[in-house]
C-alpha cells in the first residue's frame, strides 16, 4: 500500500498540539510539556472540538501552539536551497501559505483526537545548548505507541542568506531568549523536510511564484471544503 | 501490504506488464537520484491507488464497521505475535541480544497467557514490541537503500528493502500453512487489518501533500532511516542536505555486528552508541 507509512500521519494532529501561551519556557522540554498538557486539557473538555469543529481546533492552535513555532525557519527548511533565491516578500508569502496549510491539515486531525496520552522522555541538555530534541511518545489504547519528537532552537526567524552564492552562514542572525519549535518528527518522519522534494519540484516547474500559487490553490481548496486533490 | 508468496493472479500480472509497457513507451527518466525509475513508479502508484479505491479500502472499511475495536485489536495482536519471532532473529542479527531475548519472551508469554497471541500481555508486563525486518538488518550491516521502487500491491520498497521483504516472506510462518484456503484467508485478513489501521491517516496525507506520490516516497525513506536507527536517527545536516544528498545509512558490517553480539553484556546502551556512528 502506498499508504504504508501514513499511520505516522494519523498522529500529526497531536504533533501540532504542542501549544502553549504563557507556558513555562525556562527549558525546552518544560515548554513542550506544558503546552501539550494545556492543549490536551482543552481538547478533552471542549465540546466543539469533540464534535468535529475544525474551526475551533484552528483557533486553539493559533492561540496556544503557534506562538511557540518558528515558521520562517520551518519554511526555509522545507523550501531548501531555493529559499535564498526568493525575495523577502516571496519568503513571507511562502511562510504564510505553508503555515496555513499545516494548521488547516492538522487541526482536522485534532478533531478526531480520542483517548491518546503523551509520555515525555527525559531531556539531557547542557545549559549552553541552543538546539535540542524533545522526545515524547503517544500512547493509544489498542495501538502501538508513536514516537513524536520536537526540534527546538533559540532562534527567531530564518537563518540569513549570504549576499552572494546563497550559502547559509553558520551564525544565527537572531538568537532569542525563548525556545521555538522548528521541526516536528512523527515516527521518524520530519513534517518539515518531507516537503523539500515537493517544493523544489514546484519551483523547477514554475519558479518561486509557482510554488506560492500551488500552496495558495491548495489552501483555497481546503478552505472551500473540497476533497483534497490526488 | 500483501505478503503472499504464491497468490499473484494472472490478471494482476497482465496489468503489471501493461504498466511496464506503457512506461517503457513513454520513457521514464527521473531527475531525482533517489528515484531513478520515477516514471515507472508513478504508474504503479496510480495502479495501486486505483486498486485500493475499488477493492482494498472498501474491504478495510467494511471490516472496521463489522468488527468492534476489541476484536480488531485481538486480530492485530495475533499477527503481531506471529511476527515477533522473526523480529527477534533480526535483533540478534543486528547485534542486539537483549532485545532479541525480549522478543522471544513476548512470543512465549503472548502465545500462552495471551491465548495464541490474541492478547498482548507482554507489553503490559513491560516487554516492549519492536519493529524489525530483514531490510533493516541489511541497513544495519551497512547496505545502502539503492533505488526506490513502488511494487504492485506491496507498495514502496527500496532495492535493499525489496530483497529484505523477499527474505521476510520466506520466514513468514503463515506461508508454511499446508491448508491453502486457511493460508490465503490469513494473508487476506492481514492485508485488510493493515489497511484498516491506515484509514485515519489517509485524510491528513491527502490534505497535507502537494504531490501525494512524492510525499509518500519521502516519508517512506525517512521512516526507514529512522527504523534502522531504532528511532534514534541523528538529524541530517539541514544546511548540507539542501543539495539533495541521499539519506546516510548506518554503517555496521556483519563482522562488527557479530563481535558486538559476543562482546555486549546485558547493558544495551553501548549498542545504540556504537551503531549510531
Amino acid at each position: 500500500m502506498n499508504a504504508l507509512f501514513s499511520k505516522c500521519m494519523a498522529v500529526l494532529a497531536l504533533a501540532v498540539i504542542p501549544a502553549f501561551a504563557a507556558a513555562d519556557d525556562s527549558t525546552p522540554d518544560a515548554l513542550v510539556k506544558t503546552v501539550t498538557n494545556d492543549v490536551l486539557q482543552i481538547v478533552r473538555t471542549d465540546k466543539d472540538i469533540q464534535s468535529g469543529s475544525t474551526k475551533r481546533a484552528i483557533e486553539l492552535i493559533e492561540q496556544k501552539v503557534l506562538p511557540h513555532f518558528n515558521f520562517m525557519r520551518m519554511t526555509q527548511l522545507a523550501v531548501g536551497r531555493d529559499w535564498c533565491g526568493a525575495t523577502p516578500d516571496q519568503q513571507k508569502a511562502l511562510a504564510a501559505e505553508f503555515r496555513t496549510l499545516l494548521v488547516r491539515t492538522y487541526s482536522n486531525a485534532l478533531t478526531s483526537y480520542k483517548d491518546q496520552s503523551v509520555d515525555f522522555k527525559p531531556l539531557k541538555m547542557q545549559s549552553s545548548d541552543t538546539d535540542v530534541l524533545v522526545r515524547s511518545e503517544i500512547k493509544q489504547p489498542g495501538g502501538k505507541p508513536v514516537q513524536l519528537d520536537y526540534n527546538l532552537a533559540r532562534l527567531e526567524g530564518a537563518k540569513p542568506c549570504a549576499s552572494a552564492g546563497g550559502a547559509v552562514p553558520a551564525a544565527n542572525a537572531a538568537p532569542v531568549a525563548g525556545w521555538k519549535v522548528y521541526d516536528v518528527i512523527v515516527a521518524g518522519v520530519s513534517l518539515v523536510t518531507n516537503y523539500r522534494e515537493q517544493f523544489s519540484q514546484e519551483v523547477r516547474a514554475g519558479g518561486i511564484d509557482g510554488l506560492i500559487k500551488s500552496l495558495q490553490k491548495r489552501n483555497a481548496e481546503l478552505a472551500a471544503g473540497k476533497p483534497a486533490a490526488k | 501490504m500483501i505478503r503472499s508468496k504464491k497468490s499473484s493472479s494472472n490478471g494482476l500480472k497482465r496489468s503489471t506488464l501493461a504498466i511496464a509497457a506503457a512506461v517503457a513507451l513513454s520513457g521514464c527518466a527521473g531527475s531525482n537520484p533517489k528515484d531513478p525509475l520515477e516514471g515507472f513508479n508513478r504508474a504503479v502508484f496510480s495502479f495501486n491507488e486505483g486498486l485500493d479505491k475499488v477493492a482494498i479500502k472498501p474491504a478495510a472499511q467494511a471490516y472496521e464497521a463489522a468488527v468492534p475495536l476489541p476484536g480488531r485489536t485481538g486480530i492485530a495482536n495475533f499477527f503481531g505475535n506471529i511476527g515477533d519471532l522473526w523480529i527477534g532473529v533480526n535483533n540478534l542479527l543486528q547485534g542486539k541480544p537483549v532485545e532479541a531475548a525480549g522478543d522471544l519472551g513476548r512470543v512465549l508469554i503472548n502465545s500462552t497467557v495471551g491465548i495464541a497471541g490474541l492478547f498482548d500481555v507482554a507489553t503490559e508486563m513491560g516487554l516492549e514490541k519492536h519493529e524489525e525486518d530483514f531490510g533493516q538488518t541489511l541497513g544495519r550491516w551497512g547496505v545502502g537503500g539503492g533505488p526506490y521502487f513502488v511494487w504492485p500491491i506491496i507498495g514502496p520498497r527500496t532495492a535493499r528493502d525489496s530483497l529484505g521483504f523477499g527474505v521476510d516472506a520466506v520466514a513468514d510462518p503463515v506461508g508454511y500453512l499446508g491448508n491453502v484456503p486457511a493460508r490465503n484467508s490469513l494473508y487476506g485478513t492481514r492485508l485488510v487489518d493493515t489497511r484498516a489501521s491506515l484509514l485515519p491517516a489517509e485524510k491528513a496525507i491527502n490534505e497535507a501533500s502537494l504531490d501525494k506520490y512524492a510525499y509518500i516516497r519521502d516519508a517512506y525513506l525517512q521512516r526507514r532511516r529512522s527504523l534502522i536507527y531504532d528511532g534514534n536517527a541523528p538529524r541530517l545536516d539541514d544546511d548540507a542536505a539542501l543539495d539533495g544528498g541521499l539519506p546516510t545509512v548506518v554503517q555496521m558490517n556483519p563482522v562488527a555486528a557479530v563481535s558486538q553480539l559476543v562482546l555486549t553484556r546485558v547493558n544495551q546502551a553501548p549498542v545504540r552508541e556504537a551503531s549510531d556512528r
